[in-house]
């Protein structure tokens, strides 16, 4: 059972079905990823299989960093190794440019450090959940924030037809309830989107579409995941 | 710029034949159309007012009178329902949106023949 993959969202177009219908789908290059650790029960107290997708050019990385990922032959390594200390395998490939772990219910996921994997390793899945990070929006009013409706047009409204109206009562509780939902920073957080259809899977061009949207913008990292919650699919 | 891999992802879905008609155009676009488990075609013919979009969404309308009555219909470009587009007659037109033929009507919305371009003219074709 693959573990999941990263990608880039590329963006959106639409393609037809075989019965001729419009599908809207996101353009995702999904991998090829590198697995650059696996955790184990064991050793880290959790069972998990760590990706690295894309490349970051070394000199935009730290010798501490790329050491995690391949052997340079540090000096301390070398100061372990002689001490007999057991040296984790690395993955030996270039930097990455955004990796991240995907936890695993045991030991028998079957990935091994070095080991790459492709966007064919998707193929038999039919949902994903995705997860990216979605447009920033800045400081934004609470109709955009919030879909709060705002208040009339005209009828004596006077330059507050973008406001909230009333955030509560009066002398009790003399305060603004915890929460209240008013304007502030909107966007640039994690969002998940669950049971994406999987539509193509390209492992030429490394490409997958999904139907629908995906947060963020063109050039968003996305991590794919197994829809674990999908009843068409009947879980995992 | 546009990506390659989103090129790539509608390139299959692309027509292949482009479809060989001009604003002012009386056309028969043949849809197909499933009855049931059957697949029939039924002509929609008219006068193509419009044309807009590109690549993948690009859609045009026909526009045509029944009972009386003005019925617009747009289709895809790139739909594979859309088995042929015939063109019957060549209209002169000085515009690519046709929207005033919407406020004529009986006489007004007649519109000048032309004689077809060169590269209109389908060389297989009988005379």
């Amino acid at each position: 059972m693959p573990v999941g993959l990263l990608g880039q969202k590329i963006g959106m177009t639409q393609v037809y079905a075989e019965d001729g219908t419009v599908v809207p789908v996101t353009v995702v290059e999904a991998g090829p990823c590198v697995v650059t650790r696996v955790r184990t029960q064991d050793r880290d107290g959790y069972d998990a299989v760590q990706l690295g997708f894309g490349d970051r050019p070394r000199r935009r990385v730290s010798r501490a960093d790329r050491g995690q990922i391949a052997d340079i032959g540090s000096r301390r390594q070398r100061a372990r190794q002689a001490a007999g200390v057991q040296v984790l395998p690395r993955a030996g490939c270039e930097p990455r440019r955004f990796m991240r772990e995907f936890r695993c219910d045991g030991p028998d996921h079957g990935c091994e450090v070095g080991q790459v994997l492709t966007v064919e390793s998707l193929a038999d899945w039919s949902f994903v959940d995705v997860i990216g990070t979605s447009i920033g929006r800045g400081h934004a009013g609470v109709m955009k924030r919030h879909n709060f409706s705002g208040q009339r047009a005209s009828h004596g409204v006077k330059r507050v037809h973008r406001h909230p109206g009333s955030i509560g009562q009066s002398a009790d509780p003399a305060r603004v309830l915890k929460g209240t939902r008013m304007a502030g920073r909107y966007g640039g957080s994690r969002v998940t989107v669950r049971n994406l259809e999987i539509v193509r899977v390209d492992a030429e061009h490394n490409m997958l579409l999904v139907r629908g949207a995906v947060p963020g913008a063109a050039g968003g990292l996305l991590i794919l995941r197994y829809s674990a919650k999908n009843r068409k699919a009947g879980g995992r | 710029m546009r990506h390659k891999l989103l090129d790539l992802a509608e390139q299959s879905d692309l027509r292949e034949e482009p479809l060989n008609f001009a604003i002012g155009d009386t056309v028969d676009v043949h849809t197909r159309i499933l009855e049931g488990d059957k697949e029939r075609i039924q002509v929609f013919s008219g006068v193509v007012i419009a044309r807009r979009g590109h690549g993948m969404s690009e859609m045009f309308t026909v526009r045509r009178i029944v009972a009386g009555e003005g019925v617009e219909r747009t289709f895809p470009v790139n739909t594979p329902k859309i088995a042929k587009v015939e063109v019957k007659r060549h209209g002169r037109v000085r515009r690519a949106k046709l929207y005033y033929l919407r406020e004529r009507s009986g006489k007004a919305t007649r519109l000048r023949e032309r004689k077809a371009k060169p590269w209109e003219v389908d060389p297989n074709a009988k005379k």
